[in-house]
């Protein structure tokens, strides 16, 4: 198995590898979850699966321009997926900042643990969601709320969910 | 030619992946293009796992509904309630069936009371894939009939308009998106004005003048002014109304139920139309610029 040592050379993180098309399924499940399940379950509109997915392999690669570069197929993917009203690259360009972000925490911290999950999880989506809104108002010219009670529920959920989704995904790592 | 130290790769790469996306919305939004071929070939490959997981779905979820809600009823011996859980899978799928067979019903009975108004029935296979817009996916698309604009209703009422129409499945933008809009008026004073998204469960009515009387309970329906739905369909009731500046702050529940939409129908015209309660036979003279209507598909 690969290592990484952190920036400081006091300890070393792994790299995880995965099995073979592992990433490719995820992603394309989480895509098609996202798409079919506000269907039948409404409640779930507020989770972001792409993003849960673009963090965990982020923080398992540990490798900031595979992480970007998932990112980036992710969020526009996401963004072909959601109607001519949103214009390609408002995922896209989120998601590539995520990925990037998450790449480089997890090459210096041990996100391994529950807790460290669940509160990257939640930082990263507020983050997603700032990222999205200053597109929206920077180069689309549209006005979005910075914040609202929603998001933080949205923000805790999607964490929540992620502690979760991410042992399942643990099971796609190569021994 | 100057070298980059390895690691600044990864930020190098991060800046151009970034300025290579702005310069894409960029482009969208300076030509109004909407890079439809991603669009296509995106939905083309996610729609057939999308209809698929929709029938198979409705299948479970019609089972559990029924099989699982009637379970803990059952008080008799195991052997007894094992004929009776046999049962009631069949009795779950059958109320599962008779309760599809209900809403299509439903559509068909609207449908026939329309006869005049061309439109298909379409089973809602996917939503936006994120909470940037409020999309639904249809299994139809442009071999049906269907195109962009065209309206999109349910016997209870307005849904919203299609916004892209690929070969074998749509987008339609739903009425609470924040982009999305219908020429309304109120049923009684017929006091018009636009009825409009903001990305929550209710709608806003503007442009009602502070004079004007409205009150809580009041119907919307729509006036055909925006020449994509006909006049009188139900569009919602007025759930909050405050004073504003010169308009009331008018807030609408909408009539169709658009978190849980099974099945729908597309107006497959581009024309303005009229619906039969209207008592007016009449061809209405086309709009503007609208092609010719497709040819009418029957689900």
């Amino acid at each position: 198995m690969n290592e990484a040592f952190d920036i400081r050379g006091q300890s070393h993180i792994e790299v995880h590898k995965f099995r073979t098309g592992a990433i490719i399924i995820a992603t394309l499940l989480a895509l098609l979850i996202q798409a079919s399940f506000p269907i039948h379950f409404a409640k779930t509109a507020v989770l972001d699966l792409p993003l849960l997915v673009t963090i965990y392999f982020g923080l398992s690669r540990r490798n900031p321009s595979t992480g970007l570069l998932l990112g980036m197929v992710i969020g526009l993917l996401q963004d072909s997926l959601n109607g001519p009203t949103v214009p390609l690259g408002l995922y896209g360009i989120a998601k590539t900042i995520i990925g990037y972000l998450a790449s480089s925490i997890g090459a210096r911290l041990d996100t391994e643990h529950p807790a460290a999950r669940f509160a990257l999880t939640a930082a990263f989506f507020a983050a997603h969601q700032g990222l999205i809104v200053l597109t929206r108002r920077i180069l689309l010219s549209q006005p979005e709320p910075w914040f609202n009670m929603h998001l933080v529920g949205a923000a805790l959920a999607n964490a929540l969910v992620a502690v979760f989704l991410f042992l399942l995904l643990d099971r796609l790592r190569k021994n | 030619m100057v070298a980059i130290p390895s690691r600044h790769k990864s930020l190098v790469l991060l800046l151009g992946v970034i300025v290579l996306q702005v310069l894409m919305l960029a482009v969208q939004i300076k030509r109004d293009s909407e890079g439809r071929l991603i669009r296509v070939w995106t939905v083309g490959a996610v729609s057939p796992f999308e209809r698929a997981g929709s029938y198979g779905f409705g299948w479970i979820r019609d089972i559990w509904r029924h099989y699982f809600a009637l379970q803990n009823t059952t008080k008799e011996s195991e052997q007894i309630r094992r004929e009776n859980d046999a049962l009631k899978l069949q009795i779950a799928q059958l109320q599962g069936k008779a309760a599809e067979a209900d809403r299509l019903a439903a559509l068909l009975n609207f449908r026939q009371s329309q006869a005049n108004v061309p439109m298909i029935g379409a089973r809602v296979i996917g939503t936006g894939a994120g909470t940037a817009s409020l999309t639904i996916q249809l299994d139809r698309g442009e071999r049906d009939g269907i195109r962009k604009n065209m309206g999109v209703i349910t016997p209870d009422g307005v849904v919203g308009k299609v916004v892209e129409a690929y070969p074998n499945a749509s987008q339609v933008l739903l009425l609470t998106d924040k982009e999305s809009g219908v020429g309304a008026m109120l049923a009684d004073s017929r006091v018009q004005g636009p009825v409009g998204g903001q990305g929550e469960p209710l709608l806003v009515m503007k442009y009602v003048p502070n004079d004007d009387t409205v009150n809580l309970g009041d119907r919307v329906i729509t006036s055909g002014m925006d020449r994509i739905f006909p006049r009188d369909l139900p569009v919602g009731t007025v759930a909050e109304i405050k004073s504003g500046n010169q308009f009331k702050q008018i807030r609408v529940k909408p009539a169709a139920n658009l978190e849980r939409l099974e099945e729908v129908l597309v107006l497959l015209s581009l024309r303005p139309l009229e619906m039969k309660n209207e008592g007016n036979t009449g061809e209405p003279p086309p709009a503007p610029g609208a092609p010719n209507p497709p040819r009418a598909a029957k689900r």
